[in-house]
């Protein structure tokens, strides 16, 4: 078990390692960052001397080396656009980003896993038929397209909730909230129903396809014929074997969820880090491109490690105790 | 039968249907029959018998669309067939309960078995769960595994096959039930742990006064188990009766020619009697008697009229001319099991073909270094193969039999060359070709040996034709690259395993398993090979069909000059092809000897063990000697002789010192120290009756 959650820990570091270079890959090739720093006047000597003083005339490696110590550090510079330190503008945004890819993934989990099971168990009737219908359609549609809908008709039309921003926050130390105040929860829903459909659709289609699969196993057929409710075996037995695959696939969708919140936010004006991200974008503001993606990719990896100990729990086979798992009687 | 008490179960005329897109398949056909209280009724037949299907309609567990179309189910007098889905949950458990083929699925691997077992006892009865704890216990411990109380928290993984299997029988009877429906309850075991789970559920349902519906296509079993026998064939029982009575005097010619195709130890016979052809698929079922195609004795009324079950003697028979053939079961099987001749002076020189000499493969199994860093544990070496020195004559038979693990699948593959020998030599025709690396350099050895493996279904591309399969070979060794040759061979190789030449055009698919067998046989055969690996190329099949590949083999080596190394866990089989037969346990060859010689006085006490597990399909009424224990695990293989923990005779010796090979007398050799200090206690000679003395 230390051996494998060390395993883990040393690939997980090769991953971050490698988006690092991609990162650092970004400040060097992508244009000239002293052309970013300074203005059309400054001469050549200038420019030269402000290079030997940023340490950009050093070899490849040690610049590499000093990107990932500042980085571990949280330090990833100073925004080109915003004139702030990077990790200032991200601290400020990260709040908002993870309330909605959270509660969206909450509204995946917690509505796609019941569909899912109940259209497992039924799955000839109406009820079935359509919410897989439906879910075909949520496949479908575009994120961006789905979020203008809902602002057409619930923030146009209907008029029921705001068509952009958070509302009213409240600070509880440097973490923002939107879920004390009631505008900022009726800035919520829609843009994390927006965000939730698509991986909805997808939990729900995968633990049907898991459900149908348990159901057919030998150990639920002797569940039946032992004569145990039904509650007892699509419940206790059944769902419970669905959800390692459940686990592993939510688990990722997780990271996306946070990682591709950029559409969403876009669409809802949402301040978080996708809007960010995206603004950074039109400005060529490289030092938030890069500490977006290392910020990302270190989502990434701590979930996959989340989702590796999360399998122990759930699945008594990889708890082995070798010991024991050869033992006869 | 009394007539004021209801037999506990009783079936009439059921009728099994499946409806599908191209019509409805009736899978189950007007099949009647009943179980007294505490009664054991075998269900016996080949697949696609319906036999299954019965006993899932009894429970009410067929699964959709399959449904009872007509007939009647009634458990102690009272109709259950047309409860409502909520009454008949609450039957099961309670009144029937079911045991399934395979323990390693039938157990939810993410709880104890502890918590399954509460689970159910709490679904039917008022126990606390304390009180339900402690039944579960008590439970555990009846059926054999030992400390319970501290088994119950373990998880189904943490146990070996033989002890899940307990397990699940411990889970059908906790609620104690009259009836237990055993699907197959020991096919997917080895067959020392088959002794003793049947053993068990015997005990365990006389103690309990259950009766058992007892479905399973080994007659053997059906033999030692059951009180009454129901033979089925295509949806229809063809003949039911008490046990002895259906074996002894089988009546129905398809029961004739089961028991025909049964090899059986100490019968020396040069062919099985074989039915032709397989069982009927569900949507191409004959008209009148199901059975005629294949029946030697059909008669213009056999293809017109359905037979209806009569009485004879104790038994029920659905054939036309079942009286004329009364009793003519055991003078067929005499006529058609001709005795064996003189089977060493058929085969060769005598000259060695292949020679392995300390073969040995082992493979790496550690954890990754990491985890072995922190968990402190070395490396771990899976000695598959650990130092195997055998000889296949010219021209014979060699089988290597063993439970599951024994390596002796690992050896077939060394001697192909699918792995390389970690150490040692594997001599051909006096050529060291495990010592050859190139490809060029192995292919003309290559062309000599082939191979045939287990399960026909996988071993053939499915997206090939016939044709294509069975000429693979010569493409692949530039045998011939002319099309008009390649047809011609391939028509001619499809006619000596007993296809047809139009049948290379199909694709596998078409065939059934006995038939793609055959496929694989004629793809073995191409390439003109003087020796066949043949690993288990029968264990997939049904007896018949069995039968009929085994005479196949046969005639084949006798037309071919053929020699064969033949796995196989099937110790009748081994006996039926064999000349030499190697014991072979974790690893290593314990015993050998020429055929009859082994089976008629094995040495060590493993052979003798496995002997002792053949089931008595003669009835002769010998007592099996209970197998104890099961087979470690190869990876920590224990000291000496590995077989000590299991052995009656081991001493502090043979904890110690691993024994080398010692000559029997015979020619053969043996690898035990109670044979070296002469302690082996005199075993009573297997009882061979012939049929015809039995009655």
């Amino acid at each position: 078990m230390i051996g494998f959650v060390l395993r883990r820990l040393l690939q997980s570091i090769l991953v971050m390692l490698t988006v690092a270079l991609i990162a650092f890959g970004l400040f060097r090739y992508v244009g000239d960052p002293i052309n970013n720093l300074v203005g059309q006047d400054t001469s050549a000597v200038e420019r030269e001397q402000l290079r030997e003083k940023l340490g950009l005339d050093d070899p490849f490696l040690v610049q590499f080396a000093r990107f990932v110590k500042n980085a571990a550090k949280g330090d990833f510079g100073i925004s080109y656009r915003h004139r702030r330190p990077v990790a200032e503008l991200i601290v400020e945004r990260l709040p908002a980003t993870l309330e909605l890819s959270i509660v969206a993934a909450l509204i995946a989990l917690l509505v796609g896993v019941p569909m899912g099971v109940y259209t497992g168990l039924h799955r000839e009737g109406f009820l079935s038929r359509s919410f897989m219908t439906l879910s075909l359609v949520g496949v479908s549609l575009p994120t961006f397209l789905i979020g203008i809908l809902l602002i057409l008709l619930f923030g146009v039309v209907l008029r029921w909730l705001p068509t952009f921003g958070r509302g009213e926050v409240v600070a509880l130390g440097w973490w923002t909230t939107g879920l004390l105040t009631v505008s900022g929860l009726k800035a919520l829903i829609m843009p994390a129903i927006t965000l939730a459909l698509f991986q909805m659709t997808l939990i729900m289609r995968l633990v049907r396809a898991e459900m149908l699969e348990v159901l057919r196993t030998d150990y639920i057929k002797f569940a039946r014929a032992r004569g145990l409710s039904n509650r007892a075996i699509h419940f206790g037995h059944a769902l419970k074997n669905t959800l390692v695959p459940v686990i592993t696939i939510t688990g990722l969708q997780l990271g996306s969820i946070i990682a591709f919140a950029i559409i969403t936010e876009s669409v809802f004006q949402w301040p978080g880090m996708g809007l960010l991200f995206i603004q950074a974008i039109n400005e060529v503001d490289i030092p938030v491109m890069a500490a977006y993606l290392v910020m990302i990719a270190l989502f990434f990896v701590v979930i996959n490690l989340a989702v590796d100990l999360l399998y122990y729990l759930v699945d008594p086979r990889l708890r082995v105790d070798r010991d024991r798992a050869t033992g006869h009687g | 039968m009394p007539a004021e008490t209801p037999p506990l179960l009783e079936v009439r005329d059921l009728r099994v249907e499946i409806p599908t897109r191209r019509g409805v398949l009736v899978a189950v056909d007007g099949v009647s029959f009943h179980i007294e209280e505490g009664e054991v009724l075998g269900v016996v037949g080949e697949s696609g018998a319906g036999k299954s299907l019965t006993g899932a309609a009894i429970i009410g567990l067929l699964e959709p669309p399959g449904r009872i179309a007509a007939g009647r189910i009634s458990l102690e007098g009272r109709r259950i067939d047309n409860l409502d889905a909520e009454a008949m949950r609450r039957l099961r458990g309670r009144r029937i309960g079911m045991i399934f083929q395979d323990p390693l699925t039938s157990l939810n691997p993410l709880y104890t078995i502890g918590r399954q077992l509460v689970e159910t006892i709490l679904t039917h009865t008022d126990l606390t769960e304390r009180q339900a704890r402690e039944h579960a216990i008590g439970l555990l411990a009846e059926v054999g595994i030992p400390s319970a109380a501290e088994r119950f928290d373990h998880y189904p993984h943490q146990f070996s096959g033989g002890m899940r299997q307990r397990v699940v029988i411990a889970l059908a009877l906790c609620a104690n039930p009259r009836l237990v429906i055993a699907d197959e309850p020991t096919t997917a075991l080895d067959v020392s742990i088959q002794a003793q789970i049947i053993a068990l559920l015997k005990r365990l349902c006389r103690e309990h006064g259950t009766a058992v519906m007892l479905i399973t296509h080994d007659m053997g079993v059906i033999a030692e188990t059951a009180d009454r026998v129901a033979v089925m064939y295509a949806g229809r029982i063809v003949e039911i009766g008490p046990v002895r009575e259906v074996i002894e005097q089988a009546r129905h010619p398809y029961t004739i020619g089961l028991m025909g195709s049964i090899p059986l130890v100490g019968h020396d016979v040069e062919r099985l009697s074989q039915i032709d052809g397989a069982m009927p698929r569900l949507d191409e079922i004959p008209a009148g008697c199901a059975f005629h195609p294949r029946c030697p004795h059909a008669s213009e009324r056999c293809r017109r009229e359905r037979p209806e079950r009569i009485a004879l003697g104790n038994a029920e028979v659905a054939c036309w001319h079942a009286g004329e053939l009364a009793g003519r079961g055991a003078v067929t099987a005499g006529v058609v099991r001709e005795r064996r001749e003189n089977r060493n002076a058929r085969t060769g020189d005598g000259r060695p073909l292949v020679e392995l000499r300390d073969l040995a493969r082992h493979f790496d199994v550690s954890a990754p270094w990491l985890t072995r860093l922190f968990s402190r544990e070395g490396r771990k070496v899976l000695r598959a193969v650990d130092g195997v020195t055998l000889t296949i004559p010219r021209g014979t038979t060699f089988s290597l039999v063993g439970e599951s693990g024994c390596g002796k699948s690992t050896v077939a593959r060394l001697v192909v060359g699918l792995y390389r020998p970690s150490r040692g030599t594997i001599l051909f025709d006096g050529q060291d070709y495990a010592k050859l690396d190139s490809h060029a350099a192995m292919a003309p050895v290559r062309r000599r040996l082939q191979m045939i493996f287990q399960d026909p279904y996988a071993s053939l591309n499915p997206r090939w034709r016939v044709a294509e399969i069975v000429a693979e070979p010569l493409r692949a060794h530039g045998i011939t690259r002319d099309r008009v040759e390649i047809r011609d061979r391939v028509g001619a190789l499809l006619r000596q395993v007993g296809l047809s030449e139009s049948d290379a055009r199909k694709y596998p698919h078409e065939f059934s398993g006995g038939q793609r067998q055959r496929i694989s046989i004629a793809r073995a055969l191409a390439s003109r090979p003087e020796f066949l690996v043949c690993d288990e190329p029968t264990s997939a099949l049904d007896v018949s069909v069995q039968a009929q590949i085994l005479n196949l083999m046969r005639d084949l080596q006798r037309e071919l000059g053929l020699t064969y190394l033949f796995i196989s866990h099937n110790l009748a089989v081994v006996y039926y092809i064999s000349d030499y037969v190697g014991v072979m346990y974790l690893g290593r060859l314990v015993e050998w000897a020429e055929a009859k010689s082994l089976f008629r006085d094995p040495k060590h006490p493993y052979t003798r063990m496995l002997l002792d597990t053949i089931p008595d399909l003669e009835m002769t009424g010998r007592r099996r000697a209970p197998v104890a224990g099961e087979v470690p695990s190869p990876i920590s293989p224990p000291s000496g002789c590995a077989f000590h923990p299991r052995c009656p005779l081991a001493t502090a010796r043979c904890r110690e010192m691993r024994p080398e090979p010692l000559p029997r007398g015979d020619g053969g050799e043996v690898a035990c120290h109670a044979v070296a200090e002469n302690r082996l206690p005199e075993r009573a000679p297997r009882e061979t009756p012939l049929r015809q003395e039995a009655d």
